[in-house]
């Protein structure tokens, strides 16, 4: 299976400090999986222009291209004006209407308060329903209190991260087999 | 019989809806076999479906340009002009001309010159293209996507209309009593303004009074039924007849004596061809869905195809249907059967319901 664990900021510690201990699970639990890490502020990416997505030059064709090719993706974003930042909505803007399409998601958000919890709900999870995501359903809520010096300190914060990954492993799998089955039973 | 108002476009929809095949050139691997022709080859074998549509009495034969990988006929009306020379009875046509990015005055030579090598059998369907690839290479911006198209087909309209055009925009040098040489066989061409997607664009077509071909992808038919009535109601709220403007509709088209054959064939192009121009294939949940009467695609048996085509009909009441018999890499001899099968049982059966009585007695 390919996975992309993609932290959404390009600027911040604390969402790419969580996205490295759940990279970190998914290599232990998952040694034989195929996984890619995608820092968007590691990478020079333009802003949307409507074209094809393997238009694109550079960065930004190597980014895309990894998350269309993925199986599954773990998105890790942080809370910036009560909504996912702009760079991670440039991303989804840059990919095709149906990119999610067949693949599961899963999310981690980081905030500076608790009173962003919801943000997932109403801003992610929308734009990850619409281009044709499965999504899971469970999502990890990280807060300022949970980090000291760049380590999650908060146990519950890992169990959850756990959690998450084993969801997203399972989810995939189980949507692929049923696409398998799905696709046997037509005759062409 | 008294003219129909439709004569203008050279159509006679007493007789029946027209039958037309359309490409747009694309040269894909056939995904069966992994083999890619040469793009001469491809070249020689549109030239021949041209001719093979013409020997069997279909209407209209279209190329386009489309300016990205995995397309050979971006030189479309030079194609066409080889297909003209082939062929003696079948309209030449475009699908599309993307004028966004051209020269209105050079593309109305071209065809004027294709009107005349073809003995008055060309026309041009106008469009703004789908991707942005065109605009870069030929030195437009797309910002200007609407602007760009709409100032040139109210251009190429009036150098239509006028023997002696004074004209003036934003993206041309201006115009000043120009005779655009040589002139159509009779004086004007038919043109048409492709649309699809939303009905916005067909709205824009009612607007100007202009015959439209409204491209189907996937989907119910009955969703193309909004927008060519939001097209018709337009053209009559501005003062234009609706019964003489044209409707063509254009389907992907694969037919085989058998269903499931033509399905189990059709499937694995569709696939390769949209992965290879969208990043996304086709998805099979979808494909199963397509094979309904209700939905656009023609892929079947002919009689599967006749009665999805006859479904459309009643729908939308159109004039032509445009055929798309070579997506994403179907070879030579599947083409050739397609028009064989269009040309010995589907074109028959949907021209005899669609004539009017009256053109059915003069043909007794």
């Amino acid at each position: 299976m390919k996975l992309v664990v993609l932290s959404g900021s390009n600027v911040g510690t604390k969402t790419r400090t969580a996205m490295d201990y759940t990279l970190g699970i998914v290599r232990e639990k998952y040694p034989d999986a195929d996984v890619a890490l995608l820092d968007l502020a590691e990478y020079e990416i333009v802003f949307s222009d409507g074209r094809d997505y393997r238009e694109y030059e550079g960065d930004t064709k190597f980014v895309t291209e990894t998350i269309m090719n993925a199986d599954a993706v773990l998105i890790g974003t942080p809370t910036f004006q009560a909504s996912i930042p702009a760079t991670l909505k440039n991303m989804f803007d840059l990919l095709p209407v149906n990119a999610f399409r067949d693949k599961v998601v899963g999310m981690l958000v980081t905030a500076g308060t608790a009173k962003h919890y919801l943000m997932a709900e109403q801003q992610l999870k929308p734009i990850l329903a619409y281009m044709k995501a499965h999504v899971v359903p469970a999502y990890v809520f990280v807060e300022e209190k949970d980090f000291n010096r760049k380590a999650i300190v908060n146990d519950d914060v890992l169990f959850r991260m756990e959690r998450l990954v084993e969801d997203t492993f399972a989810y995939a799998e189980a949507f692929a087999a049923i696409r398998k089955a799905k696709d046997a039973a037509y005759d062409f | 019989m008294a003219n129909h108002p439709m004569e203008q476009y050279r159509m006679q929809p007493n007789t029946g809806i027209e039958f037309g095949l359309y490409s747009i050139g694309d040269h894909f691997p056939d995904p069966h076999t992994g083999t890619l022709v040469s793009a001469e080859r491809r070249i020689r074998e549109i030239i021949e479906a041209g001719k093979l549509a013409d020997e069997a009495g279909l209407d209209v034969f279209a190329l386009g340009e489309s300016h990205q990988d995995h397309f050979a006929t971006q030189a479309h009306s030079v194609i066409l002009a080889a297909v003209a020379q082939a062929t003696k009875r079948i309209k030449i046509s475009s699908s599309v001309t993307v004028l966004s990015t051209a020269d209105p005055v050079r593309v109305y030579e071209d065809f004027a010159t294709l009107d005349l090598i073809s003995g008055g059998r060309a026309e041009i369907v106008a469009g703004r293209g789908s991707r942005v690839g065109v605009y870069h290479l030929l030195g437009y911006d797309v910002r200007d996507y609407e602007e760009l198209f709409e100032e040139k087909m109210d251009l190429l309209l009036q150098l239509n209309r006028e023997s002696a055009v004074t004209w003036e925009g934003k993206f041309r040098a201006p115009l000043t009593g120009a005779k655009i040489l040589p002139q159509p066989l009779n004086g004007s061409l038919p043109i048409w303004r492709a649309v699809g997607g939303t009905p916005a664009s067909a709205i824009k077509a009612g607007y100007a009074g202009v015959p439209i071909m409204l491209a189907q992808l996937g989907g119910p038919a009955v969703s193309s039924k909004r927008t060519i009535d939001a097209y018709r109601e337009t053209a009559k709220e501005r003062g234009f007849d609706p019964a003489a403007l044209p409707v063509a509709v254009t389907s992907l088209f694969y037919a085989a004596p058998d269903s499931q054959d033509a399905m189990r064939e059709y499937y694995p192009h569709l696939n390769a061809g949209l992965q290879a121009l969208h990043g996304t294939g086709y998805p099979k949940q979808q494909f199963a869905q397509a094979a309904s009467v209700r939905d656009v695609m023609m892929m079947g048996s002919p009689q599967q195809i006749v009665e999805k085509l006859l479904h459309q009909y009643e729908l939308f009441g159109h004039q032509r249907i445009m055929a798309q018999i070579d997506f994403g890499g179907i070879p030579f001899d599947k083409v050739a059967r397609n028009i064989e099968l269009i040309a010995t049982e589907i074109m028959p059966a949907v021209k005899k319901y669609t004539a009017k009585p009256a053109a059915k007695e003069e043909v007794r």
